[in-house]
């Protein structure tokens, strides 16, 4: 569900052909029928965004036809945890949970905790209010709880009386999946999951892209750790994510809400002491985020080397803080504003590929300067002389202010990296060639950058200088190319202990200053003073996990949370399953793959009193890092908008939520300002005028924005303009012809597509209410061999607060056939 | 030089290939194309093949459109309601290929010698000697052979990747391919893993239609060096059902005279390879 | 000696004394097609890489005369991809060779209308001094309870997702030690 892994991740649905042939079963859940869909046993549409309503079905299904892995789900989840008194569930507030607050529109999370006691989220909290940081649980004080599941604040009677109304009558009314299909899925789930058997879920960014994108994921989270499908193989919840190097981008890290290794950036509103700071962020809890201090300490030391020292507290008087949401759509609405001045902008082409393009162009036209890196001229770097607003004449070129510095980069075939795969694989790629011309690798940008600035403020006395100017910027340079060596990088972010030596283990990092690592995830990538993630030992030469190509973080474990590959006396589920295992004879864990925990941790061993980090949890809690060790039905903390996901309705909607009384999630995050307005939703005056929903989507043949395909002429001929997608009957209600133009309009733009008019879009009946979709790829700008208008346009900003993703999986739209209007009416 | 060609005496309109070597061949397995468009673009990278320009058209993710000059392989897609039980789609997809039949057409209507049977079984278009009279056009009953306009409108298509062939790599649409629809290997192993994958496939409902496709000596061109599974009748995928091999006048013309040229110059190669000895 | 050779090539000799006598077998081979060999059995170097596109991480191989690229084809060896590419994974060579490449800096003025040419050591240049300067303008060294802030918001940043581990770790350096909150990427979108 919400991926179309056939079409987006060609290469890695081998495995899945290769599974069928094997007897296994492809269940597709989309709005369309795509390629991925024509390979499945059996594909079943949905209307966009409804994603939790089907999933609650299933939680319901699960639960009330006793489904669920009984002796896992008791183990290895919190299902037998009580629930602070103070909770109300959305049963009793009709589509809220405790805790909400209208003015600040947003939930107090302490009324969701575990009975006897306050617990943190892995990873700290994201972006909420933190609860207070005494009374943390650790291991010998554990939070009350009723191994018989019959207290009625448990979490398992909580979760069967939330989703009490995810029937499959509800879901045939809120998806349009009919009843004997949502049953079919259930059933086929059910039978797949025991013992002998696991199921897994795959998504992508068709369930990021709401407001709603987390519970989505959480949803599938519950039912995975209901059936006991998670950390055994060939189960867990897969996120197959869209670019080479997302994974790494997120995890060492370009994100503004954390450091390397998921360490929370400091907010103004945390201590300025770093040991209360790690302790606040769950640093004496439970489970690995117990050792934070240890991982920050020596994430500053990389940065900053010997000058990093107790007196600077290591450093942690150097890093800036947070006041909320810094995230790019916010950025955006500075640029517009006039707060962010320069903006510099590394292989992406927002103009194109983010929500409400014509507001990214705006912000682009309002800033002092703006920095763009790419392979070709993308719309990002163009939008001053060729975008749709100085097509249409809206615009002039002479009336931008911005200055724009266009530097081409280096394709990855010119340079030595590594890329981190969709499933943390680290794989390190070899320069082939010198890049030519002005190409350079953003390392050479990065670096050169940094010693130039440097270098220009080496004088200054100020202090806010000491950061930059004490930061380790000593890399060894090629002697011809003058590129600075990418492996120095993966040595300094693997790290090394007090004498210098490479460390092969985050285990080996210590608070005191004694070592460095500039990502603790990452530590042992150089283990030995082997680059790890180049290691290309054949596939065929290696057992089936082939541990000894690249290196997967952490510890070059392939599948997380293992632990739970085998009940909590250590022994496998079954014997087809065995995985991960303890061998008494041998005194450890045995198995192909690298154990989840300490590798001699006796499945019976209970955590001494005092006892911290992973020593605090007993041998048989396999989600080492939670605090409790469990996996979480119910979230007590680390999400915003609720302990267990609810149906709501997306932003924009033809239909009104028929599960609660509250359309939406009350908890997103929504831009009331002119340049972003909002389609009418269902029971508002005009929704009339936008009847369809709309959801945006890749094609094999081409890449997220464009920039790495539309130049290319082999990919562009096979797919060479932008088109819509929309069913026979949607094309007869509105006389689409087949080949030729339509306008889809949205409050925010109008854009024109030519028309691809398929059975594959299905025609969705909810009751006596019929739903049409149109089909948007997002491919495609201005610029290149293969053109379009660009769908993105049509989105409005509206996100999921938990991560700040927007909306672009469903929305509202109207559609019209022929082509837009061309002067300047967007 | 061995035994007198004369003594032969093969037909001379029906040169079934049976050279000395393992004849290496393509199996298309339809069941487990994913429409992804990898052999299309793999062989276009490999063999430089030129690009096209149909625009959209409209025709579900086909704008390729057909096997030709400059698209060696053509991934169809065909969009239908599921036969077996009328309820929802089903979508079709196919990488055609040129078929390197066993009797092929174009070989032998070839006036200049400009295609040629290789040591592998396939038949390939040597593009500095074809002059591009179009004879081959015309033969080839699936369409495959056509003429580059531009510059000089000389005939291609596959090669089966002649040059990786030499140096034992595969072709490189097989290569690329993700599911390995598009399967590699010496002829007779393919057809009994066709065979074998084809009773897999029909026990599927939806795929009850399933056949194999160019896979028997006795069709109209005596098998294809690249055939198929597919899971309905060849023409709902735009294949012509009972291919012909085109025994023209023209076939028969340059065939015999091709031999009778062998004839007439047996003695004075005789003599000039004596010489050279 | 050119004789001989144009009289042993002459087809019709040549399919008699090969045996192949309807001439359409090897004998109908010309020279080029004859010596016909893969371009990767010849090639100087192959290093190994993996595809830029979707975050599968399909292993490839890049084969190269000299400077020039001159293949790229799926490695076999790697366990993910078993030597398989999609079409964008195939077309890599085209992002790499491409005449559409962008070889040179270019530098636009404020209201120019036109493209200017300037050199990568100007532009690395005038670029640091526009961070510098802006950083200087917005600092904001503590808000307005004098709790400690140490950063710029008149500064963004965003990418870095088809970009490496080793420069996305470099570029977050030294953001941070710029104070630089707004450093953003793909897996936001």
């Amino acid at each position: 569900m919400g991926s179309n892994m056939a079409e987006c991740h060609p290469v890695a649905f081998q495995w899945i052909v290769e599974a069928q042939r094997k007897g296994g079963k492809l269940i597709h859940v989309d709005p369309r029928f795509t390629r991925t869909s024509a390979m499945a046993n059996l594909h079943v549409p949905i209307r966009a965004g409804s994603d939790i309503a089907f999933l609650g079905g299933l939680v319901h299904y699960i639960l009330e036809q006793e489904r669920y892995f009984r002796d896992y789900m008791v183990a290895y989840t919190n299902a037998t945890t009580i629930i602070d008194e103070r909770f109300l569930d959305t049963e009793d507030l009709d589509g809220f949970f405790s805790g909400w607050n209208e003015e600040s529109g947003t939930y107090d999370t302490s009324s969701w905790q575990y009975e006897g006691g306050v617990i943190h989220a892995s990873a700290g909290e994201r972006g909420a209010p933190r609860p207070p940081a005494d009374g943390i649980i650790i291991e010998g004080a554990p939070p009350h709880s009723d191994p018989t599941l019959e207290h009625p604040r448990c979490v398992f009677q909580l979760l069967r009386r939330h989703y009490s109304r995810y029937t499959p009558e509800m879901v045939e009314r809120v998806c349009g999946v009919p009843q004997h299909k949502f049953l079919e899925v259930a059933e086929t789930i059910c039978d797949n999951s025991n013992r002998e058997r696991t199921t897994a879920f795959v998504y992508a960014v068709g369930w990021t892209q709401h407001t709603v994108g987390v519970q989505f994921i959480r949803t599938s989270a519950i039912i995975q750790l209901l059936l006991g499908n998670m950390g055994r193989t060939g189960g867990g919840v897969m996120a197959l994510r869209g670019h080479a190097n997302i994974q790494g981008a997120t995890d060492i890290a370009t994100l503004f809400d954390v450091l390397p290794g998921y360490i929370q950036v400091p907010s103004v509103k945390d201590s300025s002491n770093l040991k209360q700071f790690c302790l606040d962020q769950g640093g004496a809890a439970g489970g690995y985020w117990g050792n934070l201090e240890a991982y920050l300490v020596s994430l500053l030391k990389a940065y900053w080397g010997d000058r990093a020292t107790p007196d600077n507290q290591f450093g942690f008087d150097y890093l800036h803080r947070v006041t909320g949401d810094h995230s790019t759509y916010q950025s955006t609405l500075g640029m517009v504003d006039g707060w962010v001045k320069g903006f510099v902008v590394l292989g992406e082409n927002p103009a194109v590929g983010s929500a409400h393009g014509g507001l990214h162009r705006k912000a682009l036209r309002r800033l002092d300067w703006l920095v763009v890196r790419d392979l070709y001229e993308i719309e990002t770097a163009s939008f001053w002389y060729d975008s749709p607003e100085t097509q249409s004449g809206e615009i002039r070129a002479e009336d931008v202010g911005t200055e724009v510095f266009f530097l081409p980069a280096a394709a990855n075939a010119e340079k030595n990296g590594s890329f981190t795969n969709t499933q943390r694989l680290l794989q390190w790629h070899e320069q082939a060639v010198e890049p030519r011309g002005d190409c350079r690798s953003d390392l050479w940008f990065t670096y050169y950058l940094g010693a130039k600035i440097r270098e220009k403020l080496a004088a200054s006395t100020e202090a806010r200088d000491r950061a930059l100017l004490d930061l380790t910027w000593d890399y060894p340079l090629d002697p011809k190319s003058g590129d600075p060596s990418a492996e120095e990088v993966l040595r300094e972010i693997s790290g090394r202990g007090p004498d210098g030596q490479l460390l092969a283990s985050f285990g080996a990092l210590r608070a005191d200053g004694s070592t460095s690592s500039g990502c603790w995830i990452y530590c042992g990538a150089f283990a030995g003073g082997q680059n790890l993630t180049n290691r290309k030992r054949p596939g065929q030469e290696q057992s089936w996990v082939a541990p000894e190509w690249g290196w997967a973080w952490p510890l070059n474990r392939r599948v997380l949370y293992n632990r739970a590959s085998a009940d909590p006396e250590g022994k496998p589920w079954s014997e087809r399953k065995r995985f991960v295992y303890w061998d008494e004879a041998q005194g450890k864990w045995v198995g192909p793959d690298v154990p989840d925990f300490p590798g001699d941790r006796r499945p019976d061993y209970q955590p001494p009193p005092g006892a911290t980090a992973e020593n605090a949890l007993s041998g048989d809690r396999p989600f080492i890092m939670q605090a409790d060790g469990v996996g979480w039905l119910f979230a007590p903390s680390g999400v915003v908008d609720g302990p267990f996901p609810t149906h709501y309705e997306p932003q924009e909607s033809p239909v009104r939520n028929l599960l609660y009384e509250q359309e939406r999630n009350p908890a997103r995050q929504v831009f009331r300002r002119r340049d972003n307005p909002y389609n009418p939703t269902a029971g508002e005056p005009g929704s009339e005028r936008f009847p369809f929903v709309m959801s945006t989507y890749r094609l094999t043949e081409h890449h997220t924005a464009g920039g790495m395909t539309r130049f290319l002429s082999r990919l562009s001929q096979l797919q060479p303009e932008m088109f819509c997608e929309v069913s026979p009957e949607l094309a007869q209600e509105r006389g689409l012809r087949p080949g030729g133009w339509a306008t889809i309009s949205t409050e925010r733009s109008v854009i024109e597509a030519r028309v691809l008019v398929t059975a594959r879009l299905p025609v969705l009946r909810l009751g006596d209410r019929v739903v049409h979709q149109v089909g948007l790829p997002y491919h495609w700008g201005s610029r290149g061999l293969s053109t379009g208008d660009s769908a993105n346009d049509l989105f409005p900003l509206v996100l999921d607060h938990n991560v700040h993703i927007q909306e672009t999986k469903a929305a509202t739209c109207d559609i019209q056939p022929g082509r837009r209007p061309r002067v300047a009416s967007r | 030089m061995t035994a007198a060609p004369t003594a032969r005496r093969p037909a001379v309109s029906l040169p079934m290939w049976q050279g000395g070597g393992t004849r290496m061949g393509f199996f298309t397995d339809s069941s487990i194309c994913i429409g992804c468009k990898a052999c299309e673009v793999a062989c276009k990278e490999w063999n430089g093949v030129p690009d096209i320009d149909t625009g959209f058209t409209g025709n579900s993710y086909d704008n390729t459109s057909s096997v030709g000059a400059n698209s060696w392989r053509h991934v169809a897609f065909v969009e239908r309601q599921r036969p077996d039980t009328g309820d929802g789609v089903q979508w079709l997809m196919n990488s055609d290929v040129c078929k390197h039949c066993t009797r092929a057409a174009c070989l032998d209507v070839c006036p200049t010698g400009a295609i040629f049977r290789s040591e592998f079984g396939t038949v390939v278009v040597q593009d500095d000697i074809c002059n591009g009279c179009g004879y081959c056009v015309v033969a080839c009953p699936f369409g495959v052979l056509e003429r580059r306009e531009a510059p000089d409108g000389r005939a291609f298509k596959c090669t089966l990747c002649y040059d990786r062939l030499q140096v034992g790599d595969e072709p490189a649409c097989a290569k690329a391919c993700p599911t390995q629809s598009i399967q590699f290997g010496p002829l007779e192993e393919l057809r009994e893993r066709a065979e074998k994958r084809l009773e897999e496939v029909k026990q599927e409902p939806r795929y009850a239609g399933a056949r194999l496709y160019g896979d028997s000596k006795d069709d109209g061109v005596g098998g294809f060096g690249a055939f198929f599974l597919l899971l309905d009748d060849p023409e709902v995928y735009g294949l012509p059902p009972k291919p012909v091999y085109r025994r023209t006048d023209l076939a028969l013309l340059w065939g015999a005279a091709s031999v009778a040229a062998s004839v007439l110059t047996l003695g004075v190669l005789g003599s000039l390879s004596w010489r050279r000895r | 000696m050119v004789a001989r050779r144009t009289i042993k090539s002459w087809p019709v000799l040549r399919q008699v004394a090969e045996g192949d006598p309807l001439g359409l077998g090897h004998s109908a081979q010309s020279d080029h097609s004859r010596n016909y060999r893969s371009r990767t059995s010849t090639a100087e170097k192959v290093v190994k890489s993996v595809c830029p596109y979707c975050a599968v991480g399909c292993g490839q191989l890049v084969y190269t005369n000299g400077q020039e690229i001159i293949q790229i084809e799926g490695d076999p060896d790697s366990p993910l991809s078993r030597g398989r590419l999609c079409p964008k994974g195939s077309a890599t060579k085209e992002l790499v060779n491409s005449e559409l490449r962008e070889l040179q800096v270019k530098y636009r003025r404020p209201h120019g209308t036109a493209w200017e040419q300037i050199s990568l050591d100007q532009a690395m240049d005038m670029i640091a001094d526009r961070v510098i300067e802006t950083r200087s303008q917005t600092w904001e060294d503590q808000d307005e309870q004098g709790r400690p802030l140490r950063r710029t918001m008149g500064i963004a940043s965003l990418g870095g997702a088809t970009i490496d581990n080793e420069e996305n770790y470099l570029w977050r350096k030294l953001m941070v030690g710029l104070g630089v909150v707004q450093v953003e990427n793909q897996a936001r979108i």
